[in-house]
């Protein structure tokens, strides 16, 4: 019987190319096919429709011919995914909504400057290579805990690394399943809230029942949608205009008509440049001019954070842990990288045009003959002109009438443009079919999914074999009772704070209905709970952790936290500081010991979620007591608060969780340091208080010298099959 | 005293690392300081700016063939000291 499966499992192996080629082709063929019904006139709503639930059909498919009751193919997929495709699973895993739908956008607003994302969040695959990634395939652990635990002596590492983890992965998930309700709602027309909880089904769909070997399977698929997505639009808008299909190489000449356009918009006082003594919101900055947005501290700070941080991710480096050698481990982080890049060297492309679409056939234009493809998003207030909604022509012009003076004509500072339009808008700008619209949701709903997807699985796998199996199976019966019961209580309080709060969707109380889900699925468990082995019981809490993970995730993600860019940043730098001085000193200092590392991962993380939290949600407290002074405009040079004593006056200076509004928030710190950026304070403390703590405390122990030298060594087998045998 | 294979392995190992940490810091960050004076220069007929096309294109370039490229010598270095994975 295990022959047999395993017979079964290489010829699959074996297949992959064809598989995936012949669902390539499948795909297209759809593509195809729904073009031709929409030259047939079926209405382009029930075109997003069939384009949505077509593709969440095949990943649900995929979830489930793929599903599995073994461990190890449950957390490791086996350990049979060969490099280039584990690569594109990868790349998948990491291209997040506001990769796909947010990053062009963001080089669209901030020109230059928003190329530090493009380098961070690819440049740190290096250094997954080189220190970190293939040592964890050797040492074969299921999960990052588990090589925290066994490097840095047991239990409390491992708990330390799975608060790191669930901190920056939650956190990362929300901004995921906030991203799928977008495109869900704008191309289905559903509300937001239902959305998210549309969104989310699919993401269980894939991942509940198979594990790791069902999320690979389907992020495979995910990936080949979402980058036909993500090339189509922009490879036909560069062959019309520049004759040749390769946008990465054209638009450099794009590029240069921004800039000859700029200097003309700024002779026709059209637009108002940005200059070190006025830099008025709206005013012009020259789409190639570096550190009009961020000064070159928190440029190279964002790169650096974002580099790193990808090196610490739990969700990205297991992934690596289901290569079938470390050999193969390197091979498949240089084929990540060149996926994402293929993505990520096309979204510069994407912003240039759009640009300069905008600056010549919007800007300077007479109100009246406005190019109508912007109308569709004025209409749900993502393009606004004067000040309102740029619904219709006769919105616009009666906006403008109302600004005294207004020439007529729209100038940069008339029009505000929501940075998710950017690629979205694309396919209309170029004037192509409704079909490719859809298309590019379905690739924008590939990413989103494919990210949170991995990224339950890493927070329901912490919680399932680090939490449930390593440290509370092990417990006297009448400790393990107590830890669950508390456990259990909190969760039940904290949605229950939750759940008073929350808005009802369609007039139901979802929320009530949620948690009477929940207890629903707890008491279906419970029958089968005695009955379970053990390995069947670790399956068990790893599935109901997951959803249970996933609902609550929804649920902070209808409550619309404010701006996805930045709450991914804080995830990435949350794991910089966490993770990575611990992982780098483990592998490559032997000396590094017990004592260090946890003091290390409690001083680098705890600096950097304080700074976070107190810059973003108690500025005044660190004003008054922690020294902080106002963030500068890197434009001007000036404070972004004018005047710090008065804004600490005013009445509200001291509310407690203000909203991203309040005049405080975000907008003071340490050494003009964006807290995006809180790991350049978190990391550099983790390693200096592991280096001094360790070198204070006992030498670890030989044989556990011995055993980092077996991580070393790629050949043999895995440090963690050696130890239990 | 004759070092053993095994302490070989990875010092070659670490300078191996070294090496491409240092390209990789090269193209991350060095590079771009350099902007400003690199965005007057403007490569011919694609007509990029230099300084805007190593953010955009030329570092990531880089680092894919960094890594292809060190996925290679590091497991030459295993095969010569006999710690690499049977193929």
């Amino acid at each position: 019987m295990a022959t047999q499966t395993a017979a079964a499992s290489s010829d699959f192996i074996r297949n992959l190319g064809r598989l995936y080629g012949t669902y390539t082709g499948g795909f297209i063929a759809f593509v195809v096919l729904l073009a031709l019904l929409e030259q047939a006139g079926v209405p382009n709503r029930v075109l997003g429709y069939l384009f949505v639930f077509f593709t969440l059909l095949v990943y649900a498919v995929i979830g489930v011919m793929t599903r599995t009751a073994q461990i190890s193919e449950y957390y490791v997929a086996g350990r049979r995914v060969p490099a280039f495709y584990n690569g594109m699973a990868t790349a998948a895993d990491w291209m997040s909504a506001a990769s796909f739908v947010g990053m062009a956008g963001t080089l669209f607003l901030l020109g230059y400057d928003g190329l530090a994302w493009v380098l961070g969040w690819t440049g740190g695959y290096v250094l997954v290579s080189l220190l970190v990634g293939p040592y964890l395939r050797k040492f074969g652990a299921y999960t990052v805990p588990d090589f925290m635990a066994f490097r840095f002596g047991g239990t409390f590492a491992r708990f330390l690394a799975v608060v790191v983890l669930v901190c920056c992965s939650f956190t990362y998930v929300t901004a995921q399943v906030y991203g799928t309700g977008i495109i869900a709602s704008r191309f289905l027309g559903m509300q937001f809230e239902v959305a998210v909880f549309v969104g989310l089904s699919g993401i269980l769909l894939c991942s509940m029942l198979g594990g790791m070997r069902a999320v690979t399977w389907t992020q495979i698929a995910q990936y080949i949608v979402l980058i036909i997505a993500y090339l189509t639009p922009i490879i036909i808008l560069s062959t019309r205009k520049y004759g040749i299909p390769i946008p990465e190489l054209t638009y450099g000449q794009a590029l240069q008509e921004i800039t000859a356009r700029e200097g003309q918009m700024l002779q026709q006082n059209l637009a108002v440049l940005c200059t070190a003594t006025n830099c008025p919101p709206g005013s012009l900055k020259h789409h190639i001019e570096p550190f009009f947005n961020y000064s070159p501290l928190n440029f190279f700070g964002i790169i650096l954070c974002m580099m790193v941080g990808t090196a610490s991710l739990p969700h990205i480096l297991m992934r690596y842990f289901t290569t079938p050698s470390v050999r193969e481990a390197r091979v498949s982080v240089a084929w990540s990288l060149f996926f994402i890049f293929l993505l990520y060297f096309s979204a510069p492309a994407y912003a240039a045009f759009s640009k300069l679409e905008v600056y010549t056939n919007i800007i300077g234009r007479n109100l009246a003959d406005i190019r109508p493809w912007m109308f569709t998003w004025g209409e749900i207030g993502l393009i606004q002109v004067c000040g309102k909604n740029a619904a219709s022509v006769d919105a616009v012009i009666a906006a403008c009438k109302a600004i005294a003076g207004h020439p007529g004509v729209v100038r940069l500072q008339d029009f505000v443009i929501n940075t998710d339009v950017i690629v979205l808008s694309t396919p209309e700008i170029a004037g192509l079919p409704y079909v490719i619209s859809g298309l590019v949701a379905a690739g924008g709903l590939a990413a989103a999914l494919s990210t949170a997807d991995g990224l339950l699985l890493a927070i329901a796998n912490a919680l399932s074999h680090d939490i449930y199996y390593n440290m509370i199976t092990p417990l006297r019966p009448a400790a393990r009772y107590t830890v669950i019961g508390t456990i259990v209580g909190v969760a039940v309080l904290a949605i229950g704070v939750f759940a008073t709060g929350a808005s009802p969707v369609y007039g139901l109380p979802w929320n009530w209905l949620l948690l009477g889900g929940m207890a629903v699925i707890l008491l279906g468990v419970a029958p089968f709970w005695a009955g379970a082995t053990s390995v069947a019981k670790r399956l068990i809490v790893a599935r109901v952790l997951l959803l249970f993970v996933a609902v609550a995730a929804a649920a902070t993600a209808s409550t619309r936290p404010s701006d996805i860019l930045a709450m991914v940043g804080w995830a990435f730098s949350l794991a910089m500081a966490g993770n990575f001085p611990a992982l780098v000193m483990g592998i490559w200092w032997k000396r590094a010991t017990t004592a260090g590392a946890i003091a290390g991962i409690i001083a680098g993380f705890g600096l950097c979620i304080a700074y976070l939290v107190i810059t973003r949600y108690f500025p005044a407290f660190g004003v008054e007591y922690l020294g902080m002074t106002s963030l500068y405009n890197p434009a001007t040079g000036r404070p972004l608060i004018p005047d710090l004593a008065k804004a600490m006056a005013a009445p509200n200076a001291w509310e407690m969780w203000p909203p991203l509004a309040h005049p405080l928030a975000n907008k003071v710190g340490w050494f003009d340091l964006n807290n995006i950026n809180c790991g350049l304070l978190g990391a550099p403390l983790g390693f200096l208080v592991i280096i001094v703590v360790s070198l204070f405390t006992k030498a670890p122990s030989a044989e556990m010298q011995a055993l980092v030298d077996e991580i070393r060594k790629p050949r043999g087998r895995t440090v963690l099959e050696e130890k239990t045998t | 005293m004759q070092k053993s294979n095994d302490e070989v392995h990875w010092r070659r190992t670490t300078n191996l690392m070294l090496t491409h940490l240092a390209v990789w810091a090269f193209f991350g960050y060095i590079v771009h300081m350099f902007v400003k004076p690199l965005n007057q220069i403007i490569i011919p007929v694609l007509n990029f700016p230099l300084g805007f096309y190593m953010a955009a294109q030329g570092s990531l370039i880089a680092f894919v063939a960094i890594l292809f490229v060190f996925a290679y010598q590091q497991d030459k270095i295993d095969r010569e000291h006999g710690v690499a994975e049977d193929d």
